[in-house]
Formats: C-alpha cells, structure tokens, sequence
C-alpha cells in the first residue's frame, strides 16, 4: 500500500521527532488509516532512525495497533465477567454468525470489524456492546440485528 | 567494597557486580540459559534464581540482576530454591520439550514429568532474547524483534518476512542457548530466517566461508577492501 507520506511528516512534525512519541505516532497513522500500514511503520522508523524491528515490535505489542485494515465500523463486545456471565459469549457469536466473520476479522465490504474487549467498566449494563462511540446495554440477540442494520443503512455511518 | 555471605561462606565483590557474577567467580554453580557475559542479564529463564536473607526478610530473586549488598546471606541452592528451580524446569519443559540442554537441566533436577499440556509450535525457544540483543548489541543490524505479547509471543523478522538488514552472519544462531534458530550452508548458499545469502569463496583455498553481505557489511563499516575480506581466515 502506499501511504501518504507528508501526512506522516506532519504527523511526525507534531511530536517534533521526538523517538518517545513513537506510539502515539501510529496512534495518528492507524487513526488515518484505520490501521497501521507496513509502509508507515517502516516511514516513521527511517525518519525517526529506528531500527524497522522495533517499530514492528511495538506495533505488534499493543492490541490497540492493527496491522490489519480495519473496518468503518469497530463492534467491541465486551466479555468482561459480568458481562460473560450475561450472555457476552452469546452475542459475541450472533455477530460473527450475522456478519460471517471471526474475531479480529473484517467484512468484505469493509464497513465492519468484530473485536472482543475484557471489559468496559459498565458491568450494570452488561452485556454491553460498543460500535464505535455508540453503547448498546443489555444486549439481546434480537438487538444484534438492530445494531447491524442501524451501521448498515447509513444512520451512523 | 561489599561483603556478604554465598552459602555461608564470606566473599568479597566490587560495588556493582551482581549475585551470580560473584557467584560463579567463587566456585558456586547457577545454572542459567539466559546469561551471557557479553550481553549481560535480562533474567527471562529466571533458573539463576537464588534465596536473599536479610535480616529477617527472605526473598527469592534472579541472580543475574540481583546486585551485591553487605551484610546478605545467600543460598543457592537451598530446599526452596531447588523447588522452584524444579517448577522452572517443569514450564521450560513444557514449552521446549524437544530442547537438549532444557531435557539435560531438568533430569539433572529430577524433573522427568511434566503436569502442563506441552506446546508444539514453540520449537527450542525459550524467549531469552539473546539474538535479538546479539543482533542489536554486537553486530549492530536489529533485523531480529519480539512480536506479539503472552503466549503467541515469538522471535522473528518483522512481518515474518526475509530481512532487509540481515546479513546472514549467523550470530544468533551462535549465540542461541538450545539451538532453536535455523541456519543451513548448502550448495554455496546460507539460508537464515527465510533469506538465502550467497556465500563467499575464499580466492586462495576456494573454501565457503562467510556471506557476500556479511562481508561488504564489514567492509563498510571497517573501510577494509572487499578483495581482502574474501581471503578467509584461514588463509590470511
């Protein structure tokens, strides 16, 4: 892929080359490009005088890094405990079922992406699901299909 | 100058040094995978651990970062000590059941069975990481990194791709304490980490002996003459 490379300059321009701003670095990129291309890696690390390494090291260290693209839409479910024990597994399954993807994997059409996340903090809501910004609680299956369709249709998209 | 006690006998070290350092110099044995004296510690294997009693405290610590302090009294290889070295042994088992040196430790231990599922895609590697710092450290190219955390954690190239700044010195290979990493001279070709590198003949006794990059790698940061850098040790 080819990546826009004055972009990235201002990107690193903003941390004023500083090697600690590293990860907020693809922070910026993966918010360009709603994930974090082999091309930008190895452009920041060159500019930066990083070895290439480091820079994958630390892309593939942290889950919020992807090196995969991403889709428009990000679906966390949560399965945090309270939220497991309320059926998290569950919802979790009906989105992959509806959506024909795993975990971690994105649609075809790109519009969206299923990720699963240890907890969100609002265990009287669970099971919650996250799409993007939205919050949905105490989820039902039959909501599963709500959410899809409300992404799909353009509302919030 | 610090004082402090190994086994109850007194030794002597300088300001700095670590528990193992001074161990080792004293005739004490700490076996160890990770530990190499040219890269330091790290103290991933964690099989330096050694008892730390002071005063009335009592801890269990890595003996390859653990620095000396007077007035401690150490045990090497006191009954709790052996006891959790043994569980070490039983993990690293687990993990590199095929690995010689972690079969010959742990039967040396008593260690024979091991109560944890036994992992088949992990190879020799015990992610001590000595490549990765070999590479960095003393050759000086960083072609090798960690990727991913917790059990998917492995060594590689980035992406797992051939690397650009390889230079196929085989060095990690070397260094590797259970000999996980692959590295294969044939038909005048070395393959490591994916990558081929063609190997260099030496122009006096027509003897393979080290890849072309390996050479103009040296050469540039030597400023020695490619031409010369062919002729082999050997023959020089």
């Amino acid at each position: 892929m080819e990546v826009d490379t004055a972009k990235i300059d201002s990107i690193i321009e903003k941390y004023n080359r500083d090697r600690s701003y590293m990860l907020a670095m693809f922070q910026d990129v993966q918010r360009l490009y709603r994930y974090l291309p082999k091309e930008a890696i190895s452009y920041i690390c060159k500019q930066l005088d990083i070895p290439f390494s480091k820079g994958y090291e630390m892309a593939t260290f942290y889950k919020a890094l992807s090196l995969k693209p991403r889709g428009r839409h990000t679906i966390h479910v949560c399965l945090g405990t309270a939220c497991h024990l309320r059926g998290g597994p569950n919802i979790l399954e009906t989105f992959e079922r509806e959506l024909h993807i795993k975990t971690g994997e994105t649609t075809e059409d790109g519009r969206f992406s299923i990720e699963t996340v240890n907890c969100l903090g609002a265990c009287a809501l669970a099971p919650l699901v996250r799409v993007d910004e939205h919050d949905f609680g105490k989820t039902t299956q039959a909501v599963v299909k709500k959410i899809i369709n409300e992404f799909t249709d353009g509302v919030k998209s | 100058m610090k004082e402090f006690k190994i086994n109850g006998r007194k030794v002597q070290a300088e300001k700095g040094e670590t528990v193992l350092e001074v161990a080792r110099r004293e005739g004490f044995d700490i076996p160890t995978l990770c530990y190499h004296e040219k890269l330091g510690s790290d103290g991933r294997c964690r099989l330096c651990i050694v008892e730390v009693q002071r005063g009335n405290r009592r801890r269990f610590v890595t003996s390859c970062l653990y620095p000396v302090e007077n007035g401690i009294d150490v045990y090497t290889d006191s009954k709790d000590v052996i006891l959790i070295r043994k569980t070490i042994l039983e993990l690293l088992l687990a993990r590199c059941p095929s690995s010689d040196i972690v079969q010959h430790l742990a039967s040396e231990y008593g260690v024979h069975d091991v109560r944890y599922t036994k992992d088949v895609d992990k190879g020799k590697c015990i992610l001590c990481g000595q490549c990765i710092r070999t590479c960095e450290s003393i050759v000086g190219v960083s072609a090798l990194c960690m990727s991913g955390k917790g059990p998917a954690k492995k060594v590689t190239t980035p992406f797992d791709e051939p690397s650009e700044v390889c230079i196929g010195c085989g060095a990690c290979a070397v260094v590797c304490p259970t000999g996980h990493i692959y590295i294969e001279d044939r038909g005048g070709y070395r393959t490591i980490w994916r990558k081929k590198f063609e190997l260099a003949r030496c122009p006096q006794c027509n003897r393979l002996h080290a890849p072309i990059e390996q050479l103009e790698f040296i050469s540039k940061k030597t400023g020695v003459d490619i031409d010369e850098l062919l002729i082999c040790q050997n023959c020089k």
